[in-house]
């Protein structure tokens, strides 16, 4: 990164819709019985996320919360997760993971890949703050944690 | 007063621009920038008589060995210790308190045993003693912070008491910012018998400290917080209490006669120094020791006080979001501020300072427990004040600051 002139990108971190989704977060709380539940946590800033999903009895995401404290990035990132998850299983739940990071390490997204990340493009912008990728990350991060166990423990999947 | 614009020039990276604006400098209490004088001599070390110590005949060791020793004895008089015997070079203030844990506490302590800490540590002055805890079967009790952000001594003496062997505190608050009452602790602690153990990270290099008039048995600081060079820094231990403690780590130099099935220590504090030393690093630490008495302890402390008076002052014209921790009472702080906003997070603010060239630090400043369960917040933004930091800096902090609420306040009234 080139430290020596004005990259003057704070419009491209702090897009309305990222502040949006901070100052009113959707799908804010913690469910009761979750079937899914997964805790985030940046030692570096304190930022943290909770995520709970129930499934439906198709294995699809029939209701995803998120709960947490931190910067506008990781706040609205969850937030952002929330509305794109719901009605997808467990595969696809990964693949929309992976094809967010893939954009965040500025890696180059097949269309198929940019259609399933629809809306999040707004984040790519927090890859000119290499410090905050991490923030934009940690919801993400909390999910895929979250399938592995539950895998693991319930679908008996080898780790 | 000092003149802060011969000060500035005597530190090469304050010239430096971030983004194509002056650096603004306020992330001190994490570390501090070189002056010229400290970083020239450690070139002149590794150019001229890079050698190690106490070991050669030759004349580069013997010079290398004078000049490391006459270090110790610059920071030893700078700390106001007896003599240079008690003072060991370490890593740093954490070594420093590690040191203290592994070779005095954890030989001494036992069940029931009580080491009080306050609750406004560093992870530095906490975990070392969740370890000798854990090890000795130690109690830790903690001296309460009041919602001031001062120590609460109204229960002390329940809290020093005869089942009390150690008492380690921090002298200066890296959070709030708070000078303790330390000596009024070390009295405290002497009449039950206990010790007392000082982080002086955030102290020594920004007031006089003498820890013969402090009363301390064990005192630690850091070099790269006192305009030195990272690596390095100092445990002042009383005498008659340091030959009371046990090695710490062992192998060269710390030994005098070596049988294959054992070994009789060295004196101390080589003792305490196994291995060669950072020997670049503590002749650094001399010539920043050096740069600050030219200028004078007293003086250091008083530009601290006025230009934290100025922020604090400054800083109320921001708006009613804006909480700021830690006692009004510039007598009784140092030059750290700690605040928070529920508009701009603090990550956020953190990076919207960054782009106008200005080092703020932002999280829970390795005091997690303080800053989560007392301040009750998940981060908050610091900037912390030096001897080459201006009134103009503290200006464009406040400026930078009301552009982030903007930011943050625009947006807010779009989306109500």
């Amino acid at each position: 990164m080139d430290y020596s002139f004005d990259i003057n990108s704070l419009d491209d971190l702090y897009q309305e819709v990222i502040l949006d989704h901070y100052q009113r977060p959707r799908n804010k709380g913690v469910l009761t019985n979750p079937d899914i539940s997964s805790k985030g946590f940046n030692p570096f800033c304190g930022d943290e996320i909770i995520l709970s999903i129930k499934l439906d009895s198709k294995g699809k995401t029939k209701c995803i919360l998120f709960d947490g404290q931190g910067c506008s990035i990781s706040q609205a990132s969850a937030s952002m997760l929330t509305e794109l998850l719901s009605n997808k299983n467990l595969d696809e739940l990964k693949s929309i993971s992976y094809s967010f990071r893939a954009m965040m390490r500025g890696e180059s997204l097949s269309s198929g890949e940019m259609s399933l990340i629809e809306g999040l493009e707004v984040l790519e912008g927090v890859r000119k703050f290499p410090i905050r990728i991490k923030c934009a990350l940690l919801a993400w991060a909390a999910l895929e944690d979250g399938i592995e166990e539950y895998s693991v423990k319930v679908l008996k999947k080898e780790p | 007063m000092l003149d802060i614009k011969a000060i500035r020039k005597d530190f090469p990276i304050l010239s430096r621009t971030v983004y194509g604006k002056p650096l603004v400098y306020l992330d001190n209490a994490a570390t501090s920038q070189k002056p010229s004088s400290v970083i020239e001599t450690i070139t002149n070390y590794y150019q001229n008589y890079n050698s190690n110590v106490h070991r050669g005949v030759h004349a580069l060791s013997m010079e290398a060995t004078e000049h490391y020793e006459a270090a110790r004895e610059k920071v030893a008089n700078f700390i106001g210790a007896p003599d240079s015997t008690c003072l060991i070079f370490v890593r740093g203030t954490t070594e420093g308190i590690n040191l203290v844990a592994s070779s005095w506490a954890i030989p001494n302590l036992g069940p029931g045993d009580e080491i009080l800490l306050s609750e406004m540590e560093h992870h530095s002055n906490l975990i070392p003693w969740q370890r000798v805890a854990q090890i000795t079967g130690a109690v830790l009790k903690f001296i309460p912070v009041t919602e001031e952000g001062v120590l609460d001594l109204e229960n002390l003496s329940a809290l020093i008491n005869n089942r009390t062997k150690l008492v380690s505190v921090t002298h200066v608050s890296n959070v709030l910012g708070t000078i303790n009452p330390v000596k009024e602790l070390a009295r405290k602690a002497h009449n039950v018998g206990a010790l007392i153990m000082l982080d002086a990270a955030q102290s020594v290099p920004h007031m006089p400290v003498n820890v013969q008039d402090l009363e301390c048995d064990f005192l630690a600081f850091s070099s790269h917080k006192m305009l030195g060079p990272t690596g390095i820094g100092g445990l002042y231990v009383r005498p008659s209490v340091l030959k009371t403690m046990q090695p710490f780590q062992s192998g060269g130099e710390m030994v005098k006669e070596v049988t294959f099935t054992s070994a009789s220590w060295n004196d101390h504090p080589f003792q305490f120094e196994a291995g060669t030393p950072s020997i670049s690093a503590s002749i650094g630490l001399g010539a920043a020791v050096d740069y600050l008495q030219s200028i004078g302890m007293d003086e250091v402390r008083n530009h601290e006080m006025a230009i934290t008076q100025y922020a604090l002052e400054e800083l109320k014209h921001l708006s009613e979001d804006f909480i700021f921790y830690g006692p009004n009472d510039i007598s009784i702080r140092g030059g750290a501020i700690s605040f928070y906003s529920d508009l701009v997070h603090p990550h956020d603010l953190g990076t919207i300072l960054d782009q106008e060239g200005i080092a703020i630090r932002t999280g829970h400043h390795c005091a997690m427990p303080l800053v989560r369960e007392r301040l009750k917040v998940s981060a908050t933004a610091r900037a912390s004040f030096y001897i080459y930091n201006t009134e103009s800096e503290v200006d464009q902090l406040v400026k930078a600051l009301k552009k982030a609420t903007r930011i943050f306040t625009n947006a807010y009234k779009k989306n109500i």
